[in-house]
């Protein structure tokens, strides 16, 4: 046990559980469709789409409201 | 000093001179005057602490732990109905080894509702990691409650205490209780060190979730620490009577030397048995006691000491793992080979008396079924 109570004295370790394998749907992200409204990178509850609207699939857990608030259909959810 | 006072009131003295920072307490019958002279002691600045008016016994143990994780010295006290509603956070105060002391008032649990004594209720939290001490009077009491601090306290332990008196018995009738000076009790008592806390010059995450690859070990180290808990309370026990000059232990024996037949129980009950033990031994007959005051961790190895010379033993529960029978007689059958019965009594505030304990005694000596459970003092249908 690294300690007693199983208390993290590590500061943000939280990082290194990588969310991303969780994920069943894989969204992908078409920037030619893309009208730069914002709403996904506003909506996604894990903070995973950048302003660049690159998607880190390292801790994306799949939920797809990304997808779902998209109001131009950029984004597909697809099963990996 | 020698002051006239219940189990309630010792509680309390005993918490103040332990200096707990925080005291989160909802009041219940029969613990509430606990929770009145604590109230009592902040208000009139005997006792420097934060005394929070919580709106549950669920709040009161979740502020406790986080006191205890903010790193100070914490008190709470419950019953019944109160102590199951905590039953949640009792498995977070242990896990997170918050080494909280909890007064708990033995008391029936609903339904049908009885605000009466009987120990179903810390019985029934036997799994959650707690320490449990059954007092047999109000001195033992505020003993256990000073001791508790230190055990809880040791870091080797890191585990919280529950002193369990049992309701109306003891929180409610009152004796003549020594109480210790404060510069004895500091003495015995450092102020208390942990070891990880919540502070922003060094932060860390305590209570946090934890994955598959985590959670056993913490349950293996929680066991650990229970089993070590014997050897810490054993030398707390020592320290304790070098200061104070009284002797307790994980078990006591009463007469069982020799005793052919001995009986095993908890609590204030233990009072009534050995009056009739005393009664029993002038007549000739062999009987003892072995009065069990560390329910967790179970001090399987000092009972059989205690009780392997018996020809048979008898077990006395207030308490029924309904489908099963007494919890302490089936832990106690589980653990050593004994000629043991076990007998069930006193639920609900029912009244035992010295009958009742000859009673017993008569059964044990001619058992007509071993495993059958016994129930003393029950109105039964002709």
């Amino acid at each position: 046990m690294t300690s007693v109570g199983a208390v993290v004295r590590d500061p943000g370790s939280s990082i290194k559980n990588k969310t991303g394998s969780w994920r069943t749907f894989k969204p992908t992200l078409d920037k030619e469709k893309c009208i730069d409204c914002g709403n996904c990178i506003l909506f996604c509850p894990e903070g995973c789409i950048t302003k660049d609207y690159d998607i880190d699939y390292d801790y994306c857990k799949g939920c797809g409201i990304c997808a779902e608030e998209c109001p131009v259909k950029a984004i597909k959810m697809e099963r990996e | 000093m020698i002051k006239v006072m219940s189990a309630n009131g010792a509680i309390s003295e005993a918490v103040k001179m332990c200096k707990p920072k925080v005291i989160p307490v909802f009041p219940i019958t029969p613990q509430t005057t606990i929770s009145e002279y604590l109230a009592k002691f902040v208000a009139d600045g005997v006792l420097d602490a934060e005394y929070i008016r919580v709106e549950s016994e669920h709040s009161a143990i979740s502020a406790a732990v986080g006191a205890s994780g903010a790193g100070v010295r914490t008190f709470t006290a419950t019953s019944s109905q109160g102590l199951a509603l905590m039953h949640e956070i009792l498995f977070v105060a242990a896990g997170m080894r918050t080494p909280i002391v909890l007064g708990n008032a033995n008391r029936a649990l609903s339904a049908p509702l009885s605000i009466w004594n009987d120990q179903q209720d810390s019985i029934s939290e036997r799994d959650t990691g707690w320490m449990q001490f059954f007092a047999e009077n109000a001195q033992e009491a505020l003993d256990f409650v000073i001791q508790a601090y230190k055990i809880s306290e040791d870091h080797q332990v890191l585990l919280p205490s529950m002193v369990c008196v049992d309701g109306y018995i003891l929180t409610h009738t009152v004796e003549p209780v020594d109480i210790p000076r404060q510069e004895d009790v500091d003495e015995f008592l450092p102020p208390y060190e942990p070891i990880s806390f919540l502070d922003p010059k060094n932060p860390m995450s305590l209570g946090t979730f934890t994955d598959p690859d985590y959670y056993m070990e913490a349950r293996y180290d929680m066991q650990t620490a229970m089993d070590g808990a014997k050897d810490v309370i054993r030398r707390v026990n020592k320290e304790f009577e070098e200061v104070f000059g009284r002797k307790h232990g994980l078990v006591e024996s009463y007469k069982t030397e020799d005793a052919e037949i001995i009986l095993v129980a908890m609590g204030s009950i233990c009072g009534t048995i050995k009056t009739v033990v005393d009664y029993l031994r002038e007549k000739g007959e062999k009987v003892g006691l072995l009065r069990v005051i560390s329910f967790r961790p179970f001090p399987q190895e000092d009972i059989y000491q205690a009780v392997k010379g018996a020809r048979r033993i008898a077990v006395l529960d207030k308490n029924i793992s309904l489908g099963i029978g007494g919890v302490l007689f089936n832990e106690i059958k589980a653990k050593m080979d004994v000629n043991a019965s076990g007998f069930i009594l006193g639920l609900g505030g029912r009244e035992i008396s010295p009958d009742h304990i000859i009673e017993i005694i008569e059964k044990t000596r001619n058992p007509t079924e071993t495993n059958k459970i016994n129930w003393i003092g029950l109105k039964e249908e002709e």
